[in-house]
């Protein structure tokens, strides 16, 4: 579970398809501090500590800044760089870097889009007579980036940031896109617009297309109302109702996502993790970072929203890794056969995976 | 006895009054131009082809240079409207629109004898037409050929065959004619026009502001206060309007406002009493809500103008008022310090001005309520149908931001009226527009009132 403590659910603004709701913070948080670096428009690839490389657009990483004693950190470099204007590719060493005694450098998003990459990433670990010797490399996911996303661009310039505000859910036709939080107001207001430059799935660039939403008119329930005083009662009753419609609801799906955490890296009190959900098809499921302080409480939050053919690949990887890459036990344990089975790797993009004849053969037992 | 088609009438009659007043075609927070320009062409084909008389009388209203020329132009094209009160609105209008309105109907073909007479009529009452000769050139070439019109002795060469003469008796056609090869002669001109001639002298831009300065207008002096402040260029701000001295103020940083706050606080003031006039301190105890939430920025076109309208009804409620409070949005409570910035909890503010227990509630906003949305719709339903069905205290909600898709400004809820401003000056006679919005007057009256408005006009010239 991710533990949003200290954040409350403000009222949301809608625009197009896109609906936002702003968190706030009644207490900011002030010892870890975060800014964002641009790098610009080219690809980028990172050298990962097991010899592979990770190539992605990256249009920016994050530098958290942070004091080990509780007193305030200071947000590093306010400015924004300018893009460098010549293509190229720029090579980074590590997801998560530090760059000096108490500032680290992490690429938002693609930690834990690396860390779904990066799933059995090595293939079969048992070589089964029905596996070929070959492993997953590359593992190749495409997304969109916000500036893609029809009406987000729109809808994030017309946001009204409420004061205090430290984080922002972003619903496309009310299915939760993304999530973000940071630890102040001032980064807030700061990397607000770099949500633009963020990642979203593909699923989300449909519905943005073709599913507009209005505006939840606030109703009140006027039978008691005999005063102004019971009137403002009712207003908050209103904002409290909304608020945890929207916790238990709406963000339900990706507060209880995390099934596997990894805890990346630890500096000072804060520990910079990556979460991936438990790959159940037909749910929401979100891989997301996040950076905890001492107590779990989030000072630090990215998802992203998997598609539900990404879900399918992660699930079937995850299904074929808990019985040791067994094709008939794991298809017994998912209620099919293992010809079934066998299309279904092919379909999610693990063909290559089967030696040539075991997937004719199934193509074959398909047909029949 | 009120049928359905007269209701309907009366409420589209007062979207377009409201669209008229407030929009200009230029790009909104929430709107881009293209939007503006394209949902106010249909408003204005709607009405000028269901209710042509209608919308010829609204030239008699409050509403906008923009929307005032569009309309003399849709009537000047059907050969429709009463040549009074287009000639009334046009004396009324800043003369480089009313050139640009001469362009469009050259350019559209209109040249009918009753186009041409309102032409020459509107030329032959400016004051001094070789001012204009030399200001606005090429528009009054046009005009004079559009409407086939022979200009007397000197005005007629100067226009089009200015090399025929080597000297011109009035003193500002000669100058300008000196002014080619003459230094000294550029700064007997006007701004506009010495401008390019500095350039071609290539006069340093300190010494030109510091010698023309005499000759700027208020609202050049106005614009040029802030960048020629140390060439002695100073802007007469008890003089302007509510809004422009609020655009103004707003336009300063936060620095500048705090050092020169008893000027301008002073300058608010004198100019609220102004727009006041007799009603000042008649309306007993009011109350604002002023929206100053980000939306409040309007547009790179129109920068901070719903904050600057907002700012300027304070200063004109706190001057028509007995007692006034002014409730902004963010809480703040200093009109001079105001900036576009936060959400608009307008639902709350307005319960926070209910309790002041006001005689008349004023809320001056965009109308996009958004934390939460409809709160506001909501409150003000609930209180007059729960708390004052009397309707003992006023309601009226002012909006200076026309939103294309709605095709009128954004209203909060049914029972209380809605109207766009553009001028704080205007809000007492909005306000009594206003009613005719709240369902207690019908389209009888409306007609009258039109028709009352138009014969003043033409008869108060």
């Amino acid at each position: 579970m991710i533990d949003l403590t200290g954040l409350e659910t403000r009222p949301a603004q809608t625009w197009g398809s896109v609906r936002l709701v702003p968190l706030v913070r009644r207490e900011p948080i002030l010892d870890l501090r975060l800014h964002a670096k641009i790098y610009g428009d080219e690809l980028s690839v990172v050298s990962l500590p097991d010899k592979t490389d990770y190539w992605a657009y990256v249009p920016h990483a994050f530098v958290a800044s942070w004091t080990g004693d509780g007193t305030p950190a200071a947000a590093y470099g306010t400015q924004i760089d300018e893009p460098a204007r010549r293509m190229g590719i720029r090579t980074r060493r590590r997801m998560a870097r530090r760059v000096d005694r108490n500032r680290l450098r992490f690429l938002p998003m693609h930690l834990a889009v690396e860390g779904y990459l990066a799933l059995h990433f090595n293939g079969p670990e048992i070589v089964w007579e029905e596996w070929s010797r070959r492993d997953l490399s590359p593992r190749v996911e495409a997304v969109y980036s916000g500036a893609e996303i029809s009406g987000l661009a729109d809808a994030l310039r017309v946001f009204e940031i409420h004061p205090g505000q430290c984080g922002l859910m972003i619903y496309v036709a009310d299915s939760l896109a993304a999530a973000t939080v940071v630890p102040h107001p001032d980064d807030y207001r700061a990397l607000h617009p770099t949500l633009i430059h963020d990642l979203y799935g593909e699923l989300i660039h449909e519905y943005a297309l073709y599913h507009p939403v209005r505006d939840v008119p606030a109703v009140l329930d006027t039978s008691g109302v005999a005063s102004l005083d019971d009137l403002r009662a009712a207003a908050e009753r209103h904002a409290r109702e909304w608020a945890s419609f929207h916790d238990t609801t709406m963000a339900a799906g990706m507060l209880s996502s995390p099934g596997r955490v990894e805890e990346i890296y630890r500096f000072g009190p804060f520990r910079l993790s990556r979460f991936l959900p438990r790959f159940e098809p037909q749910r929401e499921n979100h891989i997301g970072e996040t950076i905890t302080s001492d107590g779990g409480r989030v000072a630090y939050l990215k998802t992203f929203r998997l598609s539900q053919a990404q879900i399918r690949r992660g699930y079937l990887l995850t299904r074929l890794a808990a019985h040791d890459w067994h094709i008939g036990r794991t298809a017994a344990a998912l209620g099919t056969t293992p010809e079934q089975l066998g299309l279904r790797l092919e379909h999610a993009g693990f063909g290559h995976l089967l030696r040539q004849h075991v997937l004719d053969h199934y193509r074959k037992a398909a047909k029949r | 006895m009120e049928t359905f088609a007269d209701l309907i009438e009366c409420e589209d009659v007062l979207l377009f009054v409201n669209a008229a007043i407030t929009s200009t075609g230029q790009r909104e927070f929430h709107g881009t131009q293209a939007e503006q320009r394209l949902s106010l062409r249909f408003l204005h084909s709607y009405i000028d082809g269901n209710y042509p008389e209608i919308y010829a009388a609204t030239l008699a209203l409050e509403i906008n240079d923009h929307n005032a020329a569009m309309i003399i132009r849709n009537l000047l094209v059907r050969h429709a409207g009463d040549g009074a009160l287009i000639a009334w609105r046009l004396s009324r209008m800043a003369p480089q629109r009313v050139y640009r309105l001469f362009q469009d109907l050259r350019r559209l073909g209109v040249n009918n004898r009753r186009t041409r007479a309102i032409i020459a009529g509107w030329l032959s009452g400016r004051s001094d037409l070789a001012f204009d000769a030399v200001k606005y050139r090429t528009a009054l070439k046009d005009a004079v050929r559009h409407a086939h019109l022979r200009l007397e002795g000197e005005l007629g060469d100067f226009l089009f065959a200015p090399r025929g003469r080597t000297r011109f008796d009035h003193p500002l056609l000669d100058a300008w004619r000196r002014a080619h090869y003459e230094k000294a002669a550029v700064y007997e001109l006007p701004y506009t026009v010495a401008e390019g001639f500095a350039a071609r002298h290539g006069i340093r831009r300190e010494v030109f502001l510091e010698r023309i300065a005499p000759r700027l207008t208020r609202l050049e002096r106005m614009r040029l206060a802030e960048s020629a402040r140390d060439q002695g260029v100073e802007a007469d701000l008890a003089a302007m309007p509510l809004v422009r001295l609020a655009s103004y103020a707003l336009s300063l940083p936060f620095r500048t406002r705090a050092r020169r706050r008893a000027e301008l606080t002073a300058a608010f003031r004198a100019s609220a009493a102004r727009a006041a006039g007799t009603r000042a301190g008649t309306w007993g105890r009011v109350t604002a809500v002023l929206d100053d939430s980000f939306s409040a920025f309007g547009s790179v076109t129109k920068r901070r103008r719903p904050l600057a309208v907002a700012v300027a009804c304070h200063h004109l409620l706190e001057a028509l008022a007995g007692d006034y409070r002014g409730l902004w949005l963010s809480g703040g409570d200093d009109p001079l310090m105001a900036q576009p910035t936060g959400p608009t909890p307008l639902g709350q503010r307005i319960i926070d001005g209910l309790e002041t227990a006001p005689e008349r509630l004023v809320i001056v906003s965009d109308g996009w309520d958004n934390a939460p949305p409809g709160l506001a719709g909501e409150v003000l339903r609930v209180w007059r149908t729960r708390l004052d069905p009397d309707r003992k205290v006023s309601i009226v909600h002012v909006n200076p931001v026309y939103d294309a898709g709605g095709f009128e400004v954004r209203r909060l809820a049914p029972g209380v009226p809605t109207t766009g401003i553009r001028d704080a000056e205007d809000l007492p006679v909005l306000v009594e527009l206003a009613q005719f919005a709240e369902g207690r007057t019908g389209l009888a009256e409306l007609r009258g009132y039109l028709a009352e408005r138009a014969a003043e006009r033409v008869a108060g010239r």
